[in-house]
């Protein structure tokens, strides 16, 4: 199982380790270095490296390398499910993940990731639980703590830990009763030069924020349902009233929470709610390149999109631009070839405009490869594959509690090829 | 008010301050005090030397600095032993305490004090908590007895502890099963021959329960160690997975993979017919795909796992092409593992959008992966016939581009494919030829020579362009000499007035020159062949060539099966079995999947019971880069060769082993002619197979009635008379004719070789191919003199049971190459399985009865014996004989 773990920054320090069983030297952690050098950059470290005794498994979140060791044959996907859970954690207990941050809390972090694993087995990974046993600083209970003496570490067993819902604790009181569902959809998609979708696919979640009095038990249900084949759960969910009736019925845990991811994949038809019109040329023996995009709504049902944001990576020899833009700001970093056009909001009746030339480096051919552009984008009130909530229902309890629900869509890894 | 104010005492003296303050009267400081200690150590400073003074604030009613002193003591007991015998009063107190929170962790957190002289006391306590009231008190226990096996595995055996933990998996709590299960995971693995995890239906119905109902962690646990049982048939299988498949849509990545791969274990015991089969194929497919929209490190592990997934399943993925094209910013190991996995499921289906998207990633910015694109250009056109010609296409567009590593690619991959297709693209030989002066590199210059050699007869100026390489010979990659070499002679032979002095220069630079062996070696042959007979030299060098086939890069079908079974695990990640990389897996065992038991089958013998698919199923697997040439120089006739031929992908001519090759197209071409191999005199079997060894080719169990029925009696003195195996005419003359026979618990080939041919024949050898039973000859063949015309020799070639092994059909099939100075020669033949029955084989009717019930189920087969003329009684006894000699030798199927 888990034996230690290292927590590495951008720059190379090991800044916190933890031991769960017999403590492993930190120079196991040069294996790790070496691999770093040769990957150029810090996404590109390969997930699983191995040493001579030990096998160095890290996910790379918040310009941190968490890094766990293990000796003996452990499912990879358990460490690094496991590694981004700590993060999950880290950043519901101090709101920012960041070397500062944990290292001003090193101490709750030390007995968090005490009580996550036990002997390299996870013990307790819900945040519930954990907010439970060990309660997350804010500056009110630090000033209570000092006043009273009391501290922050639970001395009451946790009580969803062994019931039957886990996920819940009981006694939860709230005076205004309410449930919040967020419909979120991402588009990943490639679009080729020509405008025609080459992969798309919508990456859906259900996120919940739930704030009942009681055990409620909840259903929802979808008006189209069969959207949803290829669907992940909470475990709070039912399955087999799922895989029957396509109803989600459960008891939801306290506060915010995962309720379902799901994705509709490639095969169905996704709609591709932005076009991406391009012109971009190197011409060869001149130093000058012609460079013009314009962004358009396509099909969006009638929403607004907004929040359009354009990156494209231009190739090395790109010395220069000089863009006007028909709205929003635009940058152009000479020495990361970087360029990123915020655009805002898409007024169908006059599309954002980026044109202008590029200074390339004189006497260099035409470069081989040519830049992919980045978008990104949101449309509220917008579910981009067609899913709709039809009603909620709750049972168990006596209250009415206020019910609302929210459907945003959003650009995941959406490219177009030029 | 943050802990970085821990940090901030670096000053002389800072430990002399912490003492005074951890043995200070007030609460708060003290507290403060050890938050401090604990700062220190987990930057790593030694803060050891406070541990006296830490230990005396355990015992306290405060929880918060109970665990810090605690977390302390995990850290630092080991460096003071004496001191920690200290804490082992409290913590025995702790195991009273009426807070199960309390009993937990101090059973937590005694475990994982690493000194024997506390063990010791910490086995009362922990027995207590193993039967604790609280659930949560019983699992912290069972994990603790995981780690104190690790500290003394005697101890844990001596008190009886792992019997407690047996007992747990029957336990009402599925949390305290899921951790009893993972513990005893762990101890397991440690002690690879314990029986510690014997399931039986039983416990399987509890651990499926539990699946239900704990935590996403000890689904894990659970899953695994399901994957380990053996269902007894098909209906079990077909239960199991109806109640795994929803963890399928778990939101854990690693929950789901551990289902997928009990999942893809148990399959393998359905019946292909059934409607749950099929249903259940297409419910693997939605939970693959979504792993791929996970962060990107998980991808990556997926596409490890997908890779073999899809070697053995393609039909899951068949239709999810898209989901693996490659985004520009995917990570570098998710792109290189993404093309791997769209080479695998192109089909002609697809292949169009597969070039096209090939072609784009060939003008991205990352080498390796530009690199990779192009060659996966030349593996489609190798895998998809039709879209040869627009993959040759798009890589003259690639080359067009002048950029160095895509057109040295090209070159290698376009090598390839004139081996796929000969004569249909020479064409383009001329605009390879253009970049001739740009390739730097060892492989795309190997592979450019290797065109130039082989089209010498097509490019005008073959021998300037050869005679260029030639000036800096001895600085060239010995791979590149090779081939120069080799490139040189054949030109020679096709073009010998000009280049007479090109070829004796580059034969005086690989043999006197050189201090290469293999180069030397190969310069001699030539040298020898082309003086003695350049007829000869001419049929052996420009000798057609075996196409190569489609894909290159699959695993052995052995080794697919067995890291089907470790689907999840790191040695799915490496494509390794875990005997190959883990530390202290002594004795790991290894894993297979399990037999088919469809009722329709269960009717076969119980040899047709294989762990992978029928050998005509199997994908080609083929060495493609090895000339012919090479391959003769280098036939290995020593021992037999104990691998399969795995294609390798360098040039390196002569590494691989055409016998291997050759007689692994003859199996897949089933007993009978081989058109693959050409002139080289195979003979078809059943022509000349002797009549009472001659069953039909149903083979199985039957065939093992026969032969043994047929022989009458199993003392192995009979020896069956000698047939003719290879005629004259196959094989230019040898004509070998044999039986086997067992003498003394020895095996033995007895051959009578006659020269028919009017040349005299030297320098015989023999070699087998992997056989059922693994048979091998135990001594090189002893024929000294050289067989003059018309004469005859009678040898004795004694065979042990040691080489190889691989299933052949009908099983006692034997596939032999006999080789002497004129050709290599194939034949088969059958041999009578009572040679390889041992002598004093009697068994005590107890021990056999035992016997025969190890014997799996699936294993037996019930048929008629008709027109037996044995007695009834000679048959009962004969026939479990059989079966009890042949326990041993069948373990490898």
């Amino acid at each position: 199982m888990i034996h230690s773990l290292f927590l590495i920054n951008s720059s190379g320090d090991i800044f916190l380790e933890k031991h769960w069983k017999s403590v492993v030297s930190r120079s196991v952690c040069d294996y790790f270095f070496e691999a770093q050098e040769r990957a150029t950059e810090a996404e590109n470290v390969p997930p699983v490296i191995p040493t001579p005794h030990h096998y160095l498994l890290n996910v790379y979140r918040h310009k941190i390398f968490f890094v766990a060791v293990i000796q003996t044959e452990v499912p990879p996907l358990f460490v690094i499910e496991f590694l981004h859970r700590v993060v999950d954690t880290f950043q519901d207990y101090f709101g920012v993940c960041s070397e500062v941050v944990i290292k001003d809390n090193v101490v709750v972090v030390y007995e968090v990731l005490e009580e996550m694993l036990d002997n390299g087995f996870p013990l307790a990974t819900e945040s519930n639980i954990l907010k439970e046993l060990i309660k997350p600083p804010t500056i009110l209970r630090t000033v209570v703590n000092t006043i009273t003496g009391s501290t922050n570490v639970g001395d009451q067993l946790p009580t969803g830990q062994l019931s039957v819902v886990p996920w819940r604790r009981t006694g939860v009181k709230y005076t205004n009763n309410e449930a919040y569902f967020d419909v979120i959809e991402e588009i990943d998609a490639i679009i080729d030069k020509s405008g025609s979708t080459i992969t798309a696919e919508i990456q859906g979640v259900i996120d919940a924020c739930v704030k009942l009095t009681g055990m409620p038990d909840l259903t929802l249900s979808f008006m189209n349902p069969r959207l949803l084949d290829d669907v992940s759960f909470h475990p709070c969910v039912r399955f087999k009233r799922w895989e029957s009736e396509r109803i989600l019925s459960f008891i939801p845990p306290d506060g915010n929470f995962r309720l379902l991811s799901y994705h509709v994949s490639a095969q169905n038809l996704v709609a591709i709610p932005v076009y991406v019109k391009q012109n971009i040329s190197f011409r060869d023996s001149s130093s000058l390149g012609r460079f013009e995009i314009t962004v358009g709504p396509k099909q969006t049902m009638g929403k607004t999109v907004e929040g359009v944001m354009v990156t494209s990576q231009m190739p090395k020899g790109v010395l220069n631009m000089s863009l006007t833009p028909s709205q929003g700001m635009h940058t152009f970093d000479p020495v990361t070839k970087l360029l990123s056009w915020d655009v805002g909001k898409i007024n169908p009746q006059k599309l954002p405009n980026l044109k202008g030339t590029m200074s390339l480096q004189a006497g260099t051919s035409k470069p081989d490869e040519n830049p992919t552009i980045n978008l990104q984008f949101k449309i509220q009130q917008l579910a981009i594959s067609g899913l709709k909530v039809n009603r909620l229902d709750m049972y168990g309890e006596k209250y009415k509690p206020f019910k609302g629900i929210k459907y945003m869509t959003k650009a995941g890894k959406f490219q177009v090829r030029t | 008010m943050t802990d970085s104010k821990y940090f901030t005492t670096t000053k002389k003296g800072e430990i002399f301050e912490l003492k005074a303050e951890l043995n200070s009267d007030k609460k708060e400081k003290k507290k403060e005090a050890v938050k401090k200690v604990i700062a220190s150590m987990t930057v790593g400073k030694d803060v050891s030397a406070l541990f006296p003074d830490v230990v005396n604030c355990m015992q306290t009613d405060n929880l918060e600095l109970k665990k810090l002193v605690y977390l302390y003591l995990m850290n630092y007991a080991k460096s003071q032993p004496d001191m920690a015998i200290m804490a082992v009063n409290t913590f025995v107190k702790d195991c009273e305490d009426p807070n199960p929170l309390i009993r937990a962790l101090a059973v937590r957190t005694m475990g994982c004090i690493r000194v024997d002289k506390i063990t010791e006391y910490l086995c009362e306590p922990l027995r207590k908590c193993l039967k604790d009231e609280d659930p949560y008190v019983r699992k912290t226990a069972a994990v603790c007895v995981a780690k104190l096996h690790d500290i003394n595995a005697q101890l844990v055996e001596d008190q009886g502890f792992l019997d407690t933990l047996k007992d747990l998996i029957s336990d009402s709590n599925p949390m305290v099963v899921a951790n009893a299960v993972a513990a005893l995971s762990e101890i397991a693995e440690s002690h690879p021959s314990s029986n510690l995890l014997d399931l039986n239906p039983q416990s399987i119905n509890k651990l499926l329960t539990a699946l239900n109902e704990c935590t996403e962690w000890g689904q894990i646990f659970i899953l695994d160690c399901l994957a380990n049982y053996m269902p007894k048939d098909d209906r079990e299988a077909q239960s199991i997975c109806e109640r795994v498949t929803p963890r399928l849509s778990h939101a854990n990545s690693a929950v789901v993979l551990s289902a997928v791969k009990v999942l893809m274990k148990f399959m393998e015991m359905l019946s292909k017919d059934l409607d749950y089969y099929g249903t259940l194929l297409k419910k693997l497919a939605p939970p693959l795909v979504t792993l791929l929209s996970a962060e990107p490190e998980l991808q990556y592990v997926a596409l490890r796992n997908i890779n073999l997934i899809v070697q053995k399943r393609p039909e899951i993925l068949k239709h999810e092409m898209k989901v693996f094209f490659v985004k520009y910013n995917d990570p570098i190991y998710v792109k290189l593992e993404k093309l791997d996995i769209m080479i695998r499921l192109a089909s002609q289906a697809n292949i169009a959008q597969v070039l096209a998207e090939l072609k784009e990633y060939a003008t991205e910015v990352d080498v390796d992966f530009v690199r990779k694109a192009v060659r996966a250009i030349g593996r489609c056109a190798i895998k998809v016939e039709q879209s040869a010609e627009r993959c040759v296409s798009t890589l003259l567009d690639l080359i067009q581009t002048k950029v160095n590593y895509v057109v040295q690619e090209a070159i290698v991959v376009i090598k390839d494919i004139f081996r796929k297709y000969p004569n249909k693209y020479e064409s383009v030989i001329a605009t390879l030829c253009e970049n001739l002066d740009s390739l730097d590199e060892p492989e795309a210059r190997a592979a450019m020579i290797w065109i130039v050699g082989e089209y010498a007869e097509r490019i005008d100026n073959a021998d300037e362009l050869l005679e260029s390489f030639l000036e800096g010979f001895h600085d060239e990659s010995t791979q590149v000499q090779l081939q120069l070499l080799t490139a040189i002679v054949k030109l020679f032979l096709k073009k010998p007035t000009e280049t007479q002095e090109l070829v004796q220069q580059v034969l005086s630079l690989a043999t006197q020159d050189s201090d290469n062996p293999d180069l030397r070696d190969r310069g001699y042959i030539y040298w020898r062949l082309l003086s003695t007979d350049p007829v000869a030299a001419k049929e052996v060098v420009l000798a057609e060539k075996p196409l190569i086939s489609e894909e290159t890069d699959l695993i052995e079908p052995t080794l697919l099966d067995e890291l089907i079974c470790y689907i999840g695990t790191l040695a799915s990640v490496y494509h390794k079995p875990p005997s190959a990389f883990v530390e202290g897996s002594r004795g790991i065992v290894h894993k297979s999947l399990p037999p088919r038991t469809g009722s329709s089958e269960s009717a076969e013998s119980p040899d047709a019971a294989p762990s992978g698919a029928p050998p005509s199923e199997q994908p080609a697997v083929i060495p493609t880069q090895g000339d012919l040439l090479g391959d003769l120089l280098n036939l290995d006739l020593g021992p037999p060769v104990s691998g399969p031929p795995v294609a390798t992908t360098s040039v390196q001519m002569g590494a691989v082993d055409l016998l291997g090759g050759g007689l692994d197209s003859l199996l897949r071409s089933d007993v009978g002619g081989s058109p693959a191999m050409g002139g080289t005199g195979f003979t078809a079997p059943s022509a000349v197979m002797p009549a009472n060894l001659g069953p039909p080719p149903s083979g199985g169990l039957g065939d093992l009635f026969d032969l043994a029925g047929g022989v009458g009696t199993l003392s192995g003195s009979h020896v069956a008379p000698k047939t003719v195996w290879l005629p004259a005419m196959k094989a230019k003359g040898l004509e070998i004719s044999g039986t086997f026979s067992r003498q003394v618990g020895a095996i033995s080939m007895d051959l009578l070789l006659t020269n028919k041919a009017l040349q005299v024949m030297s320098d015989f050898a023999i070699q087998f191919n992997r056989n059922s039973f693994g048979l091998a000859p135990a001594a090189p063949l002893q024929i000294h003199a050289p067989l003059a015309p018309n004469q005859t020799v009678e040898i004795s070639l004694p065979l042990n049971t040691v080489g190889s092994v691989m299933k052949m059909d009908p099983l006692n099939n034997l596939q032999v190459a006999v080789k002497n100075n004129i050709d290599v020669f194939y034949f088969s033949t059958l041999y009578p399985l009572h040679i390889l029955f041992v002598e004093d084989g009697k068994m005590e009717r107890q021990m056999f009865l035992a016997t025969w019930k190890d014997i799996p189920n699936e294993n037996e087969a019930q048929f008629q014996i008709r027109d037996c003329p044995l007695s009834a009684a000679r048959c009962a006894c004969s026939r479990p004989s059989n079966q009890k000699q042949l326990v041993p030798e069948h373990t490898a199927w």
